[in-house]
């Protein structure tokens, strides 16, 4: 009875990803929103694979620091919940906001990394690899498109992209048209170009 | 004027807000044992506890702390404090001594976290605290036996 109760959960839990891949995929049905969707990923992707944003989604257990992605010193880990560990939690040397000076301490609210089992990798992700794990709920922390584009939108970590503090490179491309084409991409359907 | 509390006294200063609660500290209250060491969270000297977590006293603004419960070396009075103080006497750890109490404190939150820390929780708390002498392997010596006698197991 266990086993068939198992099964149960497992068919249902597998319907509820299929369904909410297939929304994600299905709702941009006129072929023109879905071109606009695949033609604005080449505009999101060049955001994403910005040192402002790999950085914090490392390929390891490590972030990586400044514009050549080095890995960061003081033998800091991401510790499973992204959040650092011991007395290297991320809050022990970064604020709600940015310390003043160069070489200082970046800062935004809630500043840590996506957590062990949704690790979120953007390093080194090729474009069409990238768009299919972020579409996925299963590997991009449970999103659904529409929050997606919340988090991008709104998000105090992601907006630190475009406020990174003295010494640091802000994402070139401005955060409007990043939203804009963030929003092309999740309203024809988060198309994984060809 | 800004009211925080410090090794469980509640103290009011009137500083900038902006002023580091390291300066705070040495300054306006003449707690002496946090070290000013390279002033960019990069050395780990200046680290405190505030509301059991550890910071860099060097780069957080006073008004962070504002009612919040500060600790410094002074205060460590928590038994695996006392613990670490034990270990690192027996252990003869410091050479010029300027990094120790950073050490200690960082040291402080590995040992309330696990009970029997591994060579690589160590690493991984300790990464952020510098010593220029080079004391690492006395530190080292120095957290187990801490978590030795905090356990109750050695004597």
């Amino acid at each position: 009875m266990r086993r068939t109760l198992d099964r149960r959960v497992l068919l249902v839990a597998s319907l509820a990803a299929a369904f909410a891949l297939a929304q994600c995929r299905a709702a941009g049905p006129d072929p023109a929103a879905q071109a606009r969707s695949a033609a604005a990923w080449a505009t999101v992707y060049e955001v994403l694979q910005h040192p402002r944003c790999v950085n914090c989604h490392p390929a390891g257990d490590v972030p990586l620091v400044g514009e050549h992605r080095e890995v960061h010193p003081q033998n800091v880990q991401s510790g499973g919940n992204g959040m650092g560990l011991f007395a290297m939690a991320c809050p022990t040397c970064h604020r709600d906001e940015n310390t003043p000076g160069r070489h200082m301490p970046p800062g935004a609210p809630r500043w840590h990394m996506p957590p062990r089992n949704t690790p979120l990798v953007f390093e080194g992700r090729g474009a069409r690899e990238l768009a299919r794990q972020l579409a996925d709920p299963s590997q991009n922390g449970n999103l659904s498109p529409q929050q997606l584009l919340e988090h991008v939108k709104s998000d105090p970590l992601v907006l630190w992209g475009w406020n990174p503090g003295e010494g640091r490179a802000p994402v070139p491309v401005p955060h409007r048209t990043f939203v804009a084409a963030f929003q092309d991409w999740v309203e024809g359907g988060c198309r994984v170009p060809e | 004027m800004i009211t925080l509390e410090v090794n469980g006294r509640s103290v009011v200063v009137d500083v900038d807000p902006g002023t580091p609660l390291l300066w705070v500290l040495r300054e306006n209250l003449q707690l002496m044992g946090t070290k000013y060491g390279c002033g960019a969270a990069q050395c780990g000297s200046c680290t405190v506890h505030v509301d059991g977590n550890a910071v860099r006293s060097c780069v957080l603004p006073v008004s962070a702390a504002a009612g919040k419960k500060v600790t410094t070396i002074e205060g460590l009075t928590e038994p695996s404090g006392a613990a670490l103080k034990q270990a690192w006497i027996e252990l003869d750890v410091p050479q010029c001594g300027y990094c120790q109490t950073g050490q200690i404190m960082s040291a402080a939150i590995l040992l309330r976290q696990k009970r029997q820390p591994s060579d690589a929780d160590i690493d991984a708390c300790m990464g952020g605290n510098v010593c220029r002498c080079a004391t690492y392997v006395r530190i080292r010596g120095a957290i187990h036996r801490a978590a030795a006698l905090a356990r109750g197991g050695a004597r």
